[in-house]
């Protein structure tokens, strides 16, 4: 009875949605069409309560491990814990649809509530955009991946999760991600409808400027978490990999970075129009790209959970309409769009418009790599590609990005002259260079790109605090602090990443109770291997003793856990954080005679990866709320006044 | 020049349409091929793992008929399927030589009592490189080297009773 609930509520969020793409398209249409915007908004609420509504039923589904649902039965089991059962509602094909538009409706919703800012037309036609996305992922979800599908016989018990899947982070990585994901699905339909309604101007961007921001910060969230899962997880040792479904996140990233800063020139100077309109149609475009890149299956991957080509096809379909039409719709229009207002050579807009670029092109080289394969295979040539494509192509494009994020903000708007700036940067450039000569001479002259990262990245610090200077800290506005914290946090996170490749340590040896490794600074010896159990898996436990010098010795303890369902093999990493870096170890197979293979990182300085992504996020809240606070403070202004 | 740009994203996204809409008709192989095909036997010396049998030496490899070279393991199941086809290509004439990857000497042993033993010579690569080095991925696989030993083609998988021919096609065309 509850999964034919969640069905029937479905098909009311369906329903919901055709009447605010009517209604709403008929809003924008209409002579008065303040007269009809409060009904919009309201019908735009309720589909998203319904969505809603949907969603919690099949959580409540894998709480209660409802086995006669396919769904449940095929990827939740009665003994997994409880943590695990709720997530395990997304971490699936049909769940994760089903949240992705749960989140759709829920950000429409938002903006049925909150958007005051935007004329009624504008407004009206913004929501019947995001219905008719709404519409087309409905309509997947019921006729190609219905989450409340029932099994008949029901099996005694479910046949589990997948292991890796297991892990309190992963219960909130992909939530997160699909915030920002399909938080971007605002700002294209915001874009499509300032097209239609021929309204683009400051008070456009000002309303879009929030909504972008909110789903940009999820989105920084989410990746860096998802970093951070497969660092552990995965027990690589590594944190990033170009996995085609990594990329399929960074590509709506890089398009929500770019856009994130061409609405800013919109708003403030009324410039990059066209720009910033399509750039609001490529960065969900690029969500929808990747998730039919995820879901479909078609690129190889580790994270490939559903190969299947009808909905391969029927993803396929909705991309082309909503893309192509939106694409289309750009073509025909865009012209019509007055041009904004000009700036110089040497200015502020000039530096963002770089930054835009330079972000689009990252995006390209991400996209080809990722794509690459299917242009591969469609000329019979089988192949794929990896991390070194990406690394030599991307990263000299992004040391210039890192340059221009490091001037752009030291600039005037409109006009300024070259030589002023080249006297701001001053210090930043002699703290590159300095850090540059002594790390290089510290690191043997052995790996001069990271090093080149690393005297960047201590630049980039220097010149990311200085519009601050000779500022009145107490009267500065939050987003000026937003915009430091988060160009502040691109320079610490980019110095980890140079520290991991630089300094990082590797032991590999096969090591018998007693014996001791030492990695870096530090002595691990191996006192104990123990079998042990969790709730749904055994495991065999390393003791490891790991002291640094004459230090306090503290203990590791990584596992290979055995899942019986689905029989799976997992590796535990087990991680120490001191304040200088991270020791990771893994445990390994056993040779058969008493010994164990032990890997074993000194990884100084990488926690800065995702501290510098969290500083990052920090930097879109502060920046966030600055805007909301003062969009408050202006409407009670302007009430007083009238 | 403007209104060219302004309708450069549709061809680009039309173009990654096109290309994502082929790779979705065409699912692509998923069988990883050997890029080692057309190209010498790659120099080896694996040392013998069952008494008896010699090991392999591509520095002698005995040229002039082609021949087949089986890489297989005793752990591997597929290995036990394809067992009675190898003899079957045995008594057809093929000559076939295998590498045992990650193996012992007592359980190839155990293997050959067991599933019969069609090899001339099985070379012993524990290390796994000899079957890297020929670009396979996985046991069981099945090269055909010609007489010159030039590796002319790959069967991957196990060699189903429908294959047979196949095989001896191939070991004809390359003589």
């Amino acid at each position: 009875m509850i999964a034919e609930a969640g069905l029937a509520a479905l098909w009311l969020a369906t329903t919901f949605a055709i009447a605010q793409l009517m209604l709403g398209a008929a809003a924008a249409r209409a002579p008065d069409p303040s007269a009809m915007l409060p009904g919009v908004r309201r019908i735009a609420l309720v589909q998203a309560l319904f969505a809603l509504a949907a969603f919690l039923i099949l959580i409540w589904l894998f709480v209660t491990s409802d086995m006669s649902v396919l769904l449940v039965a095929e990827n939740s089991h009665s003994l997994k814990p409880m943590l695990y059962k709720v997530a395990g509602a997304w971490g699936n094909h049909e769940g994760s649809m089903l949240l992705w538009v749960t989140v759709l409706a829920v950000a429409g919703a938002g903006v049925a509530l909150f958007e005051r800012r935007l004329v009624a037309e504008t407004l009206s036609a913004t929501l019947a955009a995001q219905a008719a996305i709404a519409i087309g992922f409905y309509a997947f979800l019921a006729f190609a991946s219905n989450p409340f599908a029932r099994l008949n016989p029901a099996p005694a018990d479910g046949q589990g999760l997948n292991p890796l899947l297991q892990d309190p982070g992963l219960a909130f990585h992909p939530p997160t991600l699909y915030l920002g994901y399909v938080g971007l699905s605002v700002a294209f339909s915001f874009a499509v409808a300032a097209l239609l309604m021929r309204d683009v101007g400051p008070a456009f961007a000002k309303a879009m400027r929030p909504w972008v921001l909110a789903a940009w910060i999820f989105l920084t969230i989410g990746i860096t978490a998802g970093s951070y899962w497969a660092y552990y997880e995965l027990g690589w040792g590594g944190w990033w990999f170009w996995d085609p479904v990594e990329n399929a996140s960074l590509m709506p990233w890089l398009a929500a970075t770019a856009l994130l800063h061409s609405v800013n020139v919109l708003a403030t100077r009324d410039g990059l129009r066209a720009w910033t309109l399509m750039l609001a149609v490529v960065a969900f475009s690029m969500s929808m790209v990747g998730t039919f890149l995820v879901r479909s299956g078609i690129l190889v991957s580790v994270h490939a959970f559903a190969v299947d080509p009808t909905r391969g096809t029927f993803l396929l379909v909705l991309l082309g309409l909503y893309i192509g039409g939106a694409l289309v719709l750009f073509g025909a229009r865009v012209g019509t769009v007055t041009q904004g207002s000009t700036f110089q050579l040497v200015s502020r807009e000039a530096a963002l418009v770089l930054n835009n670029l330079l972000l689009s092109v990252i995006l390209g080289i991400v996209l080809i790599g990722t794509l690459y394969p299917l242009v591969a295979q469609a000329m019979g040539v089988q192949l794929s590609i990896g991390a070194p494509f990406f690394e030599k192509t991307a990263v000299p494009i992004a040391l210039f990005l890192v340059a221009g994020t490091a001037a752009g903000p030291l600039l005037r708007w409109r006009k300024d002259s070259a030589q002023a700036l080249l006297s701001r940067l001053t210090i930043p450039v002699a703290v590159a260079g300095v850090t540059f000569a002594l790390f290089f001479a510290l690191s043997g002259f052995a790996s001069p790109i990271a090093v080149l990262v690393l005297a960047f990245a201590f630049g980039l610090a220097a010149a990311s605090v200085a519009p601050l200077w000779k500022r009145k800290l107490r009267r500065t506005p939050l987003p000026i602090y937003g915009m430091v914290v988060a160009h502040l946090g691109v320079a610490v996170s980019l110095a980890g990443m140079a520290a991991d490749t630089l300094f990082k340590q590797e032991r590999l040896a096969a090591v018998a109770i007693g014996d001791n490794l030492t990695v870096g600074p530090f002595k691990v010896t191996l006192t104990e291997v123990r079998p042990t159990v969790g709730p749904n898996w055994s495991a065999m436990e390393a003791r490891l003793q790991v002291q640094r010098g004459s230090g306090a010795p503290f203990e590791l303890v990584p596992q290979q856990r055995f899942f019986a369902n689905p029989p799976t093999n997992t590796s535990e990493a087990a991680i120490a954080t001191l304040w200088d870096g991270q020791v990771y170890t893994v445990l390994g197979a056993a040779d058969g005679a008493g010994r164990w293979q032990l890997r074993l990182w000194w990884k100084p300085f990488v926690t800065l990866i995702w501290a510098g992504g969290g500083l990052i996020a920090l930097g879109g809240i502060l920046s966030l709320s600055g805007r909301v606070l003062r969009a408050r403070r202006d409407a009670r202004a302007l009430e007083e006044w009238a | 020049m403007k209104k060219l740009l302004i309708w450069l994203p549709l061809g680009l996204f039309l173009l990654v349409f096109a290309l994502v809409v082929n790779g979705l008709i065409e699912p692509s192989d998923r069988i990883v091929r050997s890029a080692m095909i057309g190209k010498p036997l790659p120099a080896m010396q694996l040392p013998a793992i069952v008494d008896g049998k010699p090991g392999i030496d591509t520095a002698i490899w005995p040229k002039g008929k082609p021949r087949l070279l089986n890489v297989f393991a005793s752990w591997c199941i597929p290995c036990v399927a394809e067992a009675p086809q190898l003899l079957k290509l045995k008594r057809a004439g093929a000559q076939i030589d295998a590498i045992a990857v990650r193996d012992t000497a007592p359980a190839v042993q155990a293997f050959l009592a067991r599933n019969g033993d069609p090899y001339a010579r099985i070379g012993d690569d524990s290390a796994m490189r000899a079957q890297l080095s020929l670009g396979s991925s996985g046991v069981p696989e099945t090269f055909v080297i010609d007489g010159r030993g030039v590796i002319v083609d790959q069967h991957v998988g196990d060699i189903r009773a429908e294959d047979v021919p196949k095989l001896l096609a191939a070991l004809e065309k390359a003589r």
